[in-house]
């Protein structure tokens, strides 16, 4: 095997390992053992087929977020976004996973997949277009668009959309029609989101959209030079990003959630960015940086219940691996590794206007 | 040849200002109590706003995309609160400075030494703040309220008195910033130059003025009135931290530094809109005139943010080095 393969992931994972170090100092300045933490956390995530199965679920979703962040910065486009879009996958899947009972399995879930994908691809597509058309900056358009539908969500949830007769605000729970369970201890949404990803990356890496994608984030106006439509292909990143966050609410309602709860989704659209740069805008690097997030995010009730430390500490460390991954210099300086290890990284802000 | 101030044309600013204070005064004289609450509203809770809007113009205008201001804000609102409970509001509006200024200079050393990314450097202040705010949170803390100020006789102006004459010292601060920040920027050495840096840092660099040096300052400095604009929420407004409190606000100042194209008191004016306008829909409300769920009314700035980019995006101009690194 070629080792040099393996030489993009060295920066990411020094960061990741460097971020947990930070972790742990702080959890003991915070009077809490990391030992115990660590135990919390392996506990949690890894410890046998049920605490995989947990870090398996809660790594679907973020793949699928991780994967629309990364074609939108193929294209040079930050979407922002994933979390509303995302968001919009969840409710509407869960809507038709409730409300269309008495369908055959193999029509209602491909059908509520469908409509997660088609309704989360909706917000990003109107920025799309705005952006193409008027110059609007996405990540200002998908920020607003988050906080809508974060607040029309909430009021679906709460009002037309609530079960009746209770007090939570939440949705009735998916039929079984529509559900996805496990197949041999193997959540499905985690088998569709292994498959999503080699289709990314293939169309990525292999097909003319993908060149057309990678071509107008690399240089618009080369770009626009060579023949390619900029506005179409921002257009189609854009809308693809959202399909793929889209698809990332709709596995998680209908395989983990079971119905539609605002609260339950918080935060997974930020992951997705985290993952991205982990993954160093690779989609083949998308799982590996998931399951890292996910077996976290699994943990936090046994580290809060376990170890007595807060679950936020999760969002720290994922902070400061963040931070390193974004700043290679910081890290460079910090571990005294080569130049050589640390370049090429992500350039996409063009300013607010052109 | 007339003499140069007549020849210029009024500020933008100018007329909005003198439209929207025509039509506060004549909703006032035919609704008093009501146009005085839906004023003081929109005042109120548009000079957060104003003050974090500030801190984006500053960074935009010497070429330093800022999308961190949401986390400076949340780190100075946390900053501020803490530091108030332990030693005093003082301390804590000092605090908050001093993290936000932490923050810009965070953001300063990825974007001018480093070339990182800007976008991205901001979006991880975002998230580090919000993990760091979280995590370090303690409940059951109090703390001391800010005195309210008035300034004697124009403090008894009907409709303009109570709102702008008797505030609290970060609102005050908050309309000292804009109006300096409006007449520093284009009539100073250290304004021109500011905006020379972010408009052609090459040529900037030409005449001797230090780009690297203007850059590190601006983002720090912008960094500070967004921790001040976050303490503005937690020390001065409500008295409380809670998570995630600054709830979109720093997205909002950057939409408001669009919207009034990089001008301080043209950015004031559009913070005052959308402070009008939600106070106008919450008194409506209240009055029982129209009958909106409660998180409509959260979408009101949110929604109008996106028609006004999508109706006027096309007639701003940005400043042409925003977002590049130099050299």
């Amino acid at each position: 095997m070629n080792l040099d393969r393996l030489r993009p992931a060295i920066l990411p994972v020094a960061a990741v390992v460097v971020a947990l170090t930070i972790g742990a100092v702080i959890v003991a300045v915070d009077g809490s053992s990391p030992l115990g933490a660590a135990t919390a956390i392996w506990v949690a995530a890894f410890s046998g087929p049920d605490a995989i199965g947990a870090t398996l679920e809660k790594a679907t979703p973020l793949v699928f977020a991780g994967l629309a962040v990364i074609v939108g910065v193929k294209a040079g486009l930050f979407n922002i976004g994933a979390q509303g879009q995302l968001l919009v996958g969840a409710i509407t899947s869960a809507y038709a996973g409730y409300r269309f009972a008495g369908l055959s399995p193999l029509v209602h879930l491909p059908l509520c997949l469908l409509i997660g994908v088609v309704f989360g691809a909706l917000p990003a597509w109107l920025a799309g277009v705005l952006r193409a058309k008027r110059g609007v900056h996405e990540v200002i358009v998908t920020i607003m668009l988050n906080t809508i539908i974060f607040n029309l969500t909430d009021w679906l949830a709460g009002g037309p959309w609530m079960e009746p007769g209770q007090v939570i605000s939440r949705t009735p729970p998916i039929v079984g029609s529509a559900r996805m369970g496990r197949v041999a201890g193997l959540p499905t949404g985690f088998v569709l989101a292994m498959l999503v990803t080699v289709a990314v990356w293939f169309m990525l890496e292999h097909t003319t959209f993908g060149f057309r994608l990678a071509t107008v984030g690399a240089n618009r106006h080369a770009a626009h030079y060579a023949g390619i439509s900029v506005g179409a292909v921002t257009v189609a990143a854009m809308t693809l990003s959202g399909a793929l966050a889209g698809l990332g609410g709709a596995v998680e309602s209908l395989g983990v959630v079971g119905r539609f709860e605002p609260g339950f989704n918080a935060g997974l659209g930020f992951d997705g960015i985290t993952i991205a740069l982990l993954a160093r805008v690779s989609p083949r690097a998308v799982v590996p940086a998931a399951l890292f997030i996910g077996a976290l995010r699994a943990s936090s009730s046994e580290l809060q219940a376990g170890a007595h430390v807060a679950p936020a500490i999760v969002d720290v460390v994922l902070g400061v691996a963040l931070l390193l991954v974004a700043a290679p210099l910081l890290l460079r300086w910090l571990l005294r590794m080569p130049p050589s290890l640390s370049t090429a990284e992500v350039q996409f802000t063009r300013g607010w206007g052109s | 040849m007339r003499p140069a101030w007549v020849r210029r044309r009024p500020p933008p600013a100018l007329g909005v200002a003198a439209a929207l204070l025509v039509a506060a005064f004549l909703a006032y004289a035919i609704w008093g109590f009501r146009a005085a609450a839906v004023a003081g509203f929109a005042v109120r809770s548009c000079t957060p706003l104003a003050l974090a809007a500030m801190c984006g113009i500053l960074c935009e205008r010497t070429g330093v995309i800022n999308i961190g201001i949401e986390g400076q804000m949340l780190l100075g609102a946390f900053a501020g609160f803490f530091g108030a409970a332990a030693f005093g509001v003082v301390f804590g509006v000092l605090a908050a400075a001093i993290i936000g200024a932490l923050g810009g200079a965070f953001l300063a050393v990825c974007a001018v030494s480093w070339r990182v990314d800007q976008i991205i450097a901001g979006a991880v202040i975002n998230i580090v703040a919000m993990g760091f705010t979280t995590f370090f949170y303690r409940p059951g803390f109090v703390i001391g309220s800010l005195p309210t100020w008035q300034i004697p006789l124009l403090a008894d102006l009907p409709l303009l008195g109570p709102i702008f004459f008797r505030a609290q010292p970060l609102a005050f601060l908050t309309f000292a910033v804009v109006i300096g920040l409006q007449v520093t920027l284009f009539r100073t050495t250290w304004g021109l130059r500011t905006t020379a840096v972010g408009e052609h840092p090459g040529a900037a660099d030409t005449v001797g003025v230090n780009v690297a040096r203007y850059r590190y300052g601006n983002v720090m400095l912008g960094g500070a009135l967004a921790g001040l604009a976050g303490a503005m929420l937690s020390v001065e407004i409500t008295g409380s931290f809670d998570r995630a409190m600054t709830a979109g606000r720093g997205f909002l100042a950057l939409a408001i530094v669009i919207m009034g194209r990089w001008r301080p008191m043209l950015a004031w004016t559009a913070a005052l809109l959308f402070g009008l306008l939600s106070g106008l829909v919450n008194q409506l409300n209240f009055d029982q005139v129209i009958d909106v769920p409660p998180q409509f009314v959260a979408m009101v700035p949110y929604g109008t943010t996106i028609v006004v980019l999508a109706v006027f995006s096309t007639r701003v101009r940005p400043p042409a080095a925003a977002g590049r690194p130099y050299p």
